[in-house]
């Protein structure tokens, strides 16, 4: 049994320290939310000048001025704070975001993130990708451990274009939770019921065992 | 030449008067949320073409900066993110706008720049990346940054809820995003506000931008303000 998104979420949710400032990226990240658990004094980010960022609005409560960087409506906690480009760019860039919770197309074993374009593909554009992949304290990504294709998301070197080098500290994907170094990817922590075979199998770059 | 002595214009024509073929233009907004509705409306009715559009999406879903894109008066966009913009999409696809993707980090800051004199600075956003491509590297402490460019503007054209006589503003939510930046990288910066008060309304210790960076204002009171992705919850049961 593999990895759920609520469950990739869930565990991603137990690398959250109480008290810190955490961004979460767009897709899967997003899920994370859901998982802090009440009372832990944890600040959400959104990159578009909002720092205390709470849920979706109740039905009828929805401001079109008040958005995440997904640009869905959501709202503001007490205690929250809104600011302009400038200064939430350089709360990340300038390492006061704690965490930053990404997506991913390719991340290689030595931490490269590869988030923004596929090669061919049209471009959508990079955001504040390669802000928060360089600024953030540190960086886990959540993805599917291998594309729609079954080809490795997780490999010795990215070959789709790079949103940031030696960035990414820890990865969760539906088989495992792993750790970036530059001898290949040490694994944490393995899904229930997946053996070590399949998840080197599913995996690009060399998989350490502890 | 008469200069008026209040920032305030009556019209939507008069607070764009100068605009040229060939501006370059930085415009409010993060997609539609910020966005100055009537001056956008305005600049396509002043006719002015071969506008350089300095925005961080350039509009979506066919409305706001769309609209520009639609007209064909866009030749070059400087941007951090397309996404499903279809019209921008196509436009780069055919070769009729030229784009510079930024990232939003990197925009911002380059405007920022701009406004505070410093004419370029140094960044670790985008080292290693195709953004790094013919930019000047240095090492500082062992880590490497690029070298990026101030970013200038002929007109920043902005949406703030209030302002007073004098030009100070104030904003609502995040819909203020990149607006006060963009006011101080531009010569003319003209302010859309939804209330225009005198001088004294806003305490000086709420203002969000001061007074000298805007140099008119134009009151609109009506806006669409549309959602991109309207998301909710639904509302607990009230109790029998």
């Amino acid at each position: 049994m593999t990895f759920s998104k609520q469950d990739i979420a869930r565990r991603a949710a137990q690398e959250i320290p109480p008290g810190s400032v955490v961004n979460l990226g767009i897709g899967l990240p997003t899920l994370v939310a859901d998982f802090i658990p009440p009372g832990s004094d944890v600040w959400l980010h959104s990159e578009n000048g909002l720092l205390g960022m709470g849920p979706f609005p109740f039905e009828g409560d929805e401001d079109p001025q008040l958005i995440n960087a997904g640009k869905q409506t959501v709202t503001v906690l007490p205690g929250g704070s809104t600011f302009d480009s400038a200064a939430s760019f350089a709360m990340i860039r300038g390492g006061h975001v704690d965490l930053a919770i990404l997506g991913a197309m390719q991340v290689s074993q030595h931490g490269d993130l590869a988030n923004w374009a596929i090669p061919g593909g049209r471009v959508m554009g990079i955001g504040g990708a390669m802000d928060l992949a360089s600024g953030a304290r540190r960086i886990l990504v959540l993805t599917t451990h291998t594309t729609k294709d079954n080809e490795p998301k997780l490999v010795a070197a990215c070959d789709y274009p790079l949103t940031a080098v030696r960035a990414v500290a820890r990865v969760i994907t539906d088989l495992a939770v792993l750790d970036c170094t530059p001898e290949g990817f040490r694994l944490v922590e393995l899904a229930p019921d997946v053996s070590l075979q399949q998840l080197r199998q599913a995996t690009g770059a060399p998989i350490l065992t502890p | 030449m008469t200069r008026p002595s209040s920032k305030r214009r009556d019209t939507i024509a008069q607070a764009l008067d100068g605009l040229t073929d060939g501006a370059a233009i930085m415009v409010g907004g993060f997609g539609l949320c910020g966005n100055p509705e009537a001056l956008i409306q305005g600049v396509l009715d002043a006719g002015a073409r071969d506008l350089t559009l300095i925005s961080n999406n350039s509009g979506n879903m066919g409305k706001g900066l769309a609209l520009w894109l639609r007209a064909g008066i866009v030749r070059r966009v400087i941007c951090s993110y397309i996404g499903n913009n279809e019209d921008l999409h196509r436009l780069m696809a055919a070769g009729a706008v030229e784009v510079e993707i930024t990232p939003q980090g990197t925009l911002v800051e380059r405007m920022r720049a701009a406004g505070a004199g410093i004419p370029a600075f140094y960044t670790p956003t985008g080292v290693g990346t195709v953004v790094a491509d013919g930019k000047e590297t240095r090492e500082i402490n062992g880590r490497t940054y690029l070298l990026e460019h101030a970013l200038h503007a002929d007109f920043a054209l902005i949406r703030a809820q209030r302002a007073d006589a004098f030009g100070n503003l104030r904003f609502w939510r995040t819909a203020r995003n990149f607006s006060p930046v963009m006011a101080t990288a531009a010569r003319v910066t003209v302010a859309e506000v939804d209330h225009l008060l005198p001088n004294g309304a806003i305490d000086p210790d709420d203002v969000h931008l001061p007074g000298l960076y805007v140099q008119r204002l134009v009151e609109v009171t009506q806006h669409e303000d549309p959602f991109e992705y309207r998301t909710t919850r639904p509302r607990p049961d009230a109790g029998a």
